[in-house]
């Protein structure tokens, strides 16, 4: 069972990432956490290092949330989007 | 969204391309308009094939090039990039290096890029290029990108990639002329000049990107002015209070849609069937070849056409879903209570469909990438209440359930007794999904990523090909598979001879099986009739109804009563039950059978998904017998 809304992975001392955008909020990535075929995945639909990145809409409950990156949209969800750390 | 699947699978005769023929792949990311290009160029001479040995599909199509002369199209999954990495990717990789079995290494290449996102989708070229395969560059979406404000030099970005360039817009037909010239000269290709800019290292995604940033710089690419339409209408279809009501209002349409909507249409084709079948039997002398006719063929195949208005109806709906866009914020709303068993958004639409019919549904899971998760809905989707079901529930409870008002005069016994039902396969489903999940089909931990495509309008044409292309599809199974069922359980039903005439039911080599499974299936209160109907169901399970109204109308004890009351003779309550709770459970459909066979590329996943659910309807029919007779 996965837990999509399990804030305790949220620690406020921790890097910024994805998840600590407010909607409308824009951030710039510093690097993926993730394996290299996921992370590579996530490159090739704009989630690349020094790219901004704009938090956009959300499902109902905040989770998964849309990004604006790099001329599209993409939803990403909560236990994805922590691995992306900002600047 | 709609580029990489649609409409079914179909063995394509491969050997058709010999040595003369020129095929032309076209290549491209999802969502740049691939489907609506490869549409535009071969129109209804398509058909979807399987390579063999993988799961993804791809579409073959003849682009009419004027006198006599055809070329060969071949539409590949939608892919970001050319390392093996999916599938798909993998795909589209051995068949640009001609190294897929079963078709040629093509004569060239067209890449379709979507032009208001082009700094990206450039990144594309570079693999392709590297390729070294005469290739035409095709900017799809012109009209939006001009429409945004954007602007780019085709001229410009053909000399820098050494590559021809042309701008088209795909759905409005701008521009495609200039396609078929490069399909007309394609067997006097050159390979392309190599691009005046190095081409990067492939596998370094961000060196990729730069390669493409600057190309689309050097090209004066202005990228056009957000998409105002569609954060307009995100605003409301992913707006915290109004989106999931906007949801469920599609949800309930949709459901409406294919149970009520249908009803009509389908009535329609069920009088057209009883007609055209009267008629027959009508200017048929009364022999052995009408039976077969009118009782094998006309009924057992006319069962199955009936339900063709509604699997129409439901695809028209995913399709308009689909290409307009909303399928994607539907996925995106639906996610995290998908996420509960253990599935993701993309899941829920197949599921929903499942509702009509299952064989749908499993070839709507397409749109699911993660192949574990598209695999788990599969195995899932027949536990939902298809159509099929529902003669069967509704003769029962008929003949079981008396009648009596339980809240208001609208919902009686009868509708709470079919909502339970319906219950029942849904808990099933999720009680199966938790357990594929947390064991056999534990998710590997790809991340659960979805594209939010702009809104479009769908266009006529698509929907049009899709809707045709089922149909072809269903007719042709019910021509074949179904079909020969039919003739064989006539055949049985009428074997051995005595005297030249057919044997009563229960002497017959169907009968014969019947008493042959009785003691199998007597722990759950049936006897041989309803074993008859529980083998013949296999192929559909409404068919159980046809036969158990044969059976009663040869019998001559039962001849002149109802199919209710004969099945009142036949069953205890308890019986009943169990034959509720079994078609609730069991996978009695041969064409799901057949369809999550082509879909999974295999025997494996239908035969456990068979035996699974098989054995989980036999266990609790044998405990909904034993509970009901206790007190009754």
């Amino acid at each position: 069972m996965q837990f999509p809304f399990n804030k305790t992975h949220e620690s406020p001392a921790g890097p910024r990432n994805l998840t600590t955008l407010k909607k409308g909020e824009t951030g710039i990535l510093e690097r993926i956490d993730m394996s290299d075929i996921d992370a590579q995945r996530l490159m090739e639909l704009g989630f690349l290092p020094g790219h901004t990145v704009t938090r956009a809409h959300a499902a109902p409950g905040g989770d998964p949330r849309v990004f604006r990156v790099d001329g599209s949209e993409v939803a990403l969800r909560r236990e994805t989007a922590i691995h992306l750390i900002l600047r | 969204m709609s580029d990489c699947h649609g409409p079914a699978t179909a063995t394509l005769p491969l050997p058709e391309i010999s040595g003369k023929q020129h095929i032309v792949a076209i290549v491209g990311p999802p969502n740049s308009g691939k489907s609506t290009l490869f549409n535009r160029l071969t129109g209804l001479r398509q058909k979807v094939a399987n390579f063999p040995g993988v799961t993804v599909e791809h579409r073959m199509g003849r682009a009419k090039l004027g006198h006599l002369r055809e070329i060969f199209v071949v539409d590949l999954p939608g892919v970001y990039s050319l390392q093996p990495r999916t599938e798909d990717e993998r795909v589209t990789h051995d068949v640009l290096a001609g190294t897929m079995k079963g078709l040629p290494k093509p004569d060239a290449v067209m890449l379709i890029l979507d032009s208001t996102n082009l700094s990206r989708h450039l990144s594309l070229a570079a693999p392709i290029l590297s390729l070294g395969l005469p290739t035409l560059v095709i900017l799809n979406m012109a009209d939006d990108l001009h429409g945004r404000g954007g602007e780019v030099d085709a001229a410009e970005l053909s000399k820098q990639l050494g590559a021809q360039v042309v701008l088209i817009s795909a759905s409005k037909g701008t521009g495609v002329e200039k396609v078929f010239e490069f399909l007309n000269a394609a067997p006097q290709h050159l390979p392309p000049k190599p691009p005046l800019l190095q081409l990067p290292v492939l596998q370094d995604v961000p060196k990729v990107r730069d390669w493409a940033a600057n190309m689309s710089r050097r090209t004066n690419f202005r990228a056009p002015a957000p998409p105002l339409w569609t954060r307009r209408l995100d605003g409301i279809f992913l707006h915290p209070v109004i989106g999931p009501l906007v949801f469920l209002m599609v949800v309930v349409g949709v459901f409406q849609t294919i149970f009520a909507g249908a009803r009509p249409m389908m009535d329609a084709v069920a009088n057209a069937i009883q007609i055209s079948g009267k008629w027959i039997e009508g200017t048929m002398p009364d022999n052995a070849l009408r039976s077969l006719i009118v009782d094998g063929v006309w009924s057992g195949v006319g069962a199955v056409i009936i339900f063709l208005p509604q699997i129409l109806l439901l695809f028209l709906f995913i399709g308009v879903l689909e290409d307009s866009g909303y399928l994607a914020r539907a996925a995106l709303i639906a996610d995290r209570t998908m996420a509960r068993i253990g599935l993701q958004g993309k899941s829920f639409i197949p599921l929903l469909s499942a509702y009509a019919c299952a064989v749908p549904a499993i070839m709507a899971t397409r749109t699911i990438e993660n192949k574990r998760d598209r695999i788990a809905t599969i195995l899932i989707a027949p536990f939902m209440t298809c159509s099929a079901r529902l003669p069967v529930y509704t003769l029962v409870i008929a003949a079981f359930i008396p009648e009596k008002p339980l809240l208001g005069p609208l919902f009686g016994t009868r509708a709470a007794a079919l909502l339970g039902l319906y219950l029942l396969g849904f808990l099933a489903a999720i009680v199966t999904a938790r357990l594929l999940k947390s064991t056999v089909l534990k998710s590997t931990r790809a991340p659960f990523i979805l594209e939010m495509p702009p809104y479009r309008w769908p266009t006529v044409t698509s929907l049009v090909l899709r809707l045709i292309d089922r149909a072809r599809v269903f007719l042709r199974r019910a021509g074949t598979v179904i079909l020969a069922v039919a003739i064989v359980l006539w055949v049985l039903a009428n074997l051995p001879l005595h005297d030249g005439h057919a044997p009563a039911i229960g002497e017959s080599v169907a009968g014969m099986i019947g008493h042959a499974v009785e003691p199998v299936i007597r722990p759950l209160g049936f006897n041989w009739k309803i074993g008859i109907g529980l083998i013949t169901s296999l192929a559909a399970r409404e068919v159980i109804v046809g036969t158990l109204g044969t059976i009663y109308g040869i019998e001559g004890t039962t001849h002149s009563m109802g199919l209710q009351a004969a099945l009142r003779q036949d069953l205890t309550p308890g019986g009943a039950a169990a034959l509720l709770v079994f078609f609730a459970f069991a996978m009695q459909c041969m064409s799901t059978v057949a369809v999550v066979r082509r879909e999974t590329a295999g025997w494996r996943w239908p035969i456990i998904q068979f035996a699974y659910m098989t054995v989980f309807a036999y266990v609790f029919a044998f405990l909904a017998n034993r509970i009901v007779s206790l007190w009754f």
